[in-house]
């Protein structure tokens, strides 16, 4: 957006944030190392790592969840001991967590107020809650009625919520948790139109992501972290990606280009013919072939979610046929599904995908405990650890053993998890719903040579995404959904610029208001 | 994002599972140890003996109830079903005047069949466990009267009925540790009920669907019918506990049994099984019902009134919440 300037230091005035030789151990774990963090007034300063190393435990620090066990933070060059979130807020300092933690029943600005609630005699005085709301918005340039239910917000409004309960205590110091993990680009767009204001403002502002053209594009500065450790600050206009990447992993990754191979003659493995479903799903069809990797491109709610689980039997749908090998299927649960060979990876694996209470042995054999089932119901515990270590092996799952529990598992590994319980139940169907949502750098190019060897050996693979690099990487085809309707197909390949043109054909008797950011 | 998550909860239910059945241990250990020291016929194996005996009925029911709440559900139902089972067992065994064995498999049956429809309500018309089996509970309260005629039923023509708790296998072969056949029941239900959460799929879906069950869902698992599995399986060791508790009476007393899904539920939590689900184990239930049992005993033989037995053990139940909450935050 804005010219960046390497480093926008005001001569003379002290840091805002000066953060030195932070020590913090969970039991077990050294969590941070002498970690180092400097944020100026009127500064983004994108906090970058690899998961585990860091980032969200500094922050953490600073916003008073958790205490140091050593180091010295400074605010505006005075020593601060910040013990809680309230004396954090006390002092300016907002922090607005990746999950929102927002009252779903609740309107925007009882949200905003909550805890400290004007009131006259006693009694909460609402006109004034929402006057003093509506000043924040204002002053925001925020178009949102104070009085909005909250559940009726999408997550980009709501995040803007979050952002006026941190800014109506005068945060100084915000900082954001991958504030753009579920935003569509209009929405982004909105986000960094509001995070420039604050800039102008003189708030320093903490941005915390994986998503590397976002970091180019709104932060100033880039401190990355590894291990705990710091690794270094560098401006971000001036530095190239790799070079932010590589102080990330401590290594160089290649980008190494995609195999396709020739499909042209291998059989369909699923096809799908006038699927609908009210205004989500309207009369999409499609197939996909064996060892093809499908992409399916489009905004945030074109319906492409909406495709994949009611293929999978997660939701009803009201019409259409699924073929499966040539063979027509009847499928009214996710259990048909998976009876047809059909796996589903969902955006959401911590809802959705594992049972992270159970270990990893037991999560890979979840779709086909009744493969392990003996006379009289009972487990053969030995068969299911030998399958479950095995795929360990196979997909290079990093856990200390097959007995760990799923939860403490990276994002990465998570995921390859889900991957394996499906390889299991043999499904040779898989669709992935972004398979590399909140994954990092590292696991994202081991996710992408996982697929492309699944595909190599035959199976047929959809992959959801909203980044565009992904699915370009990743995709033999590119189905492109808008508003529910599959508005066109188009080879690997494509140009960026096609996709969103496709993304973005809305059929014109749909007036919707579009915004421009 | 998640970077502390992995620090922070590096040592998982797991270990710390392990960690509160040490803590709810220690304190049984420790309630004996206390109840010793103050008096000297705590001690006594007559004594030991009684509080096992105690402990059977509410053991049983609190094992059926472990095994509900650790799909997230729960069972208001346990009590009023057990009395229910009990008054079955009397209208086959003195009105009809079938054999012994009959009345048994009868009240299993009878349990096991209540325990599916909970289940089939909660599972297939969504209703809440907590409402589903408040419903069960007075349908149930009213139906053990009605089949009653709302009068107790004594078995004095089913002449060995009340052996099936109160007799000692054990006790004739060594006389001196004449330890009740109901113990030996408990017992025998905790090792079967121990066997089917370790051992078998329906004990993995059982932690399986506490801990997240749109997963198991989506894994193309028939989520429904496990879960009415559970309830029917709870509601069989319900009608365990039914026979067992009328046999200790010798009788089946219609009016009876509501305030029991209390206690098996206070057994539950105290032996460390989570309220919220995935997490749960019959050794920590046992644990959690002796608690109950020798606090019980121990302040009736140190005469204190049963009005401040009532007291403590509410203090108890919150003190055991308390402790793992103490716990999981220290770490």
């Amino acid at each position: 957006m804005a010219g960046h300037s390497g480093s926008a230091s005001v001569a003379g005035a002290p840091a805002l944030v000066e953060m030195t030789d932070i020590d913090k151990s969970f039991p077990g774990v050294r969590a941070l190392a002498k970690a180092q963090f400097q944020l100026l007034p009127g500064e983004v300063h994108a906090l970058m790592g690899e998961n585990g190393a860091g980032k969200s435990t500094l922050m953490k620090i600073l916003s008073g969840v958790y205490t140091r066990d050593a180091g010295t933070v400074l605010l505006d060059g005075q020593p601060v001991e910040i013990t809680s979130p309230r004396q954090a807020q006390d002092l300016g300092v907002g922090i607005i967590h990746q999950e929102l933690a927002l009252m779903r029943d609740l309107t925007a600005a009882q949200n905003i107020f909550i805890g400290r609630e004007p009131r006259r005699f006693g009694i909460l005085d609402e006109g004034q809650l929402n006057r003093d709301t509506a000043a924040i918005f204002a002053s925001m340039n925020l178009k949102l009625e104070p009085t909005v239910k909250v559940e009726t917000l999408t997550i980009a409004k709501q995040q803007m919520v979050e952002i006026a309960k941190a800014l109506s205590y005068r945060s100084r110091v915000l900082i954001m948790d991958e504030p753009t993990a579920a935003l569509n680009d209009a929405e982004i767009a909105e986000l960094f139109t509001i995070i420039n204001r604050l800039k102008a403002e003189g708030v320093g502002v903490v941005y915390i992501s994986h998503k590397m053209d976002e970091i180019k594009r709104i932060s100033d500065r880039v401190t990355v972290m590894r291990d705990g450790e710091y690794v270094g600050t560098v401006p971000a206009a001036d530095t190239p990606i790799e070079t932010i990447i590589s102080m990330m992993v401590g290594r160089t990754l290649t980008n190494e280009a995609l195999v396709i191979p020739n499909t042209a003659d291998a059989p369909v493995a699923l096809e799908v013919k006038n699927l609908n479903r009210g205004r989500e799903i309207r009369d999409v069809s499609f197939s996909v072939k064996k060892g093809e990797i499908l992409g399916f491109a489009g905004l945030m709610g074109a319906g492409r979610t909406e495709v994949a689980r009611a293929i999978f039997g997660a939701d009803r749908r009201e019409s259409g046929e699924i073929w499966v090998h040539g063979k027509r299927v009847g499928i009214a649960s996710p259990k048909d599904a998976v009876e047809a060979g059909i796996g589903y990876l969902s955006e959401d694996r911590k809802h959705f995908g594992l049972a992270t209470g159970l270990d990893v042995r037991n999560n890979i054999a979840l779709a086909s405990l009744d493969r392990f089932t003996g006379v009289g119901g009972v487990l053969d515990e030995a068969k299911m650890e030998k399958e479950a270590v095995g795929y360990i092996k196979q997909l290079a799952i990093k856990t200390p053993s097959d007995t760990q529990e799923a939860r403490l598992l990276s994002g990465g590994n998570q995921q390859k998890v889900v991957i394996a319980k499906w390889l299991l139940r043999d499904c040779d169907i898989l669709i992935f719903d972004e398979p590399t949502r909140g994954i990092d750098v590292g696991a994202k190019s081991e996710i992408y040579k996982l697929l492309n060897a699944l595909a190599a050996e035959g199976k047929a693979i959809i992959v959801i995404s909203s980044e565009l690099p992904e699915v370009l990487r990743l995709s033999h085809r590119i189905a492109v959904m808008c508003e529910g309707r599959l508005t066109g197909m188009l080879p690997g390949g494509a140009s960026q610029e096609e996709i969103m043109r496709l993304a973005t054909q809305r059929q014109s008797s749909v007036a919707e208001v579009r915004h421009a950011s | 994002m998640t970077d502390t998550a992995a620090p922070a909860a590096k040592s998982g239910p797991r270990i710390s599972g392990a960690f509160h059945r040490l803590l709810a241990f220690s304190g049984l250990i420790a309630l004996v140890v206390a109840f010793s020291l103050a008096s000297p016929n705590f001690m006594q194996t007559q004594n030991i003996l009684a509080i096992l005996q105690a402990t059977s009925v509410n053991g049983v029911l609190a094992i059926a109830a472990t095994l509900v709440i650790i799909t997230g559900g729960i069972d208001l139902s346990l009590g009023t079903l057990m009395t229910f089972c009990a008054v079955l067992a009397g209208v086959i065994l003195t009105y009809l005047g079938l054999p012994l064995p009959l009345g048994v498999i009868g009240a299993i049956l009878a349990g096991a069949a209540s325990g599916l429809i909970s289940g089939t309500v909660v599972a297939k018309l969504k209703v809440p466990p907590f409402i589903a089996t408040l419903g069960m509970m007075l349908i149930l309260k009213g139906l053990s009267l009605v089949i009653s005629g709302t009068r107790p039923i004594y078995f004095n023509d089913t002449p060995g009925f009340n052996q099936i708790a109160l007799g000692s296998v054990v006790g004739q072969i060594i006389p001196a540790v004449p330890v009740p056949n109901g113990v030996l029941v408990l017992f025998a239900v905790a090792l079967i009920a121990s066997f089917v959460l370790s051992k078998t799929a329906l004990g993995r879906y059982t932690f399986a669907l506490g801990s997240n069950e749109e997963a198991v869902r989506l894994s193309g698992v028939n989520v429904d019918r496990w879960k009415i599995g559970v309830y029917a399986l709870a509601g069989g060791i319900v009608g365990v506990a039914g026979v067992l508790i009328a046999s200790r009476l010798n009788s089946a007393q219609p009016a009876l049994g509501q305030g029991y899904e209390l206690d098996a539920i206070a057994a539950v939590v105290i032996g460390g099984t989570s309220l919220s689900g995935g997490r749960g184990t019959v050794l920590g239930t046992l644990i959690g019902a002796l608690i109950i049992s020798v606090l019980a005993n121990g302040l009736r033989i140190l005469s204190v009134a049963q009005e401040w037995q009532t007291v403590v053990t509410g203090c108890i139940i919150i003190l055991a919440v308390y402790a793992d909450i103490l716990r999981r935050r220290t770490l």
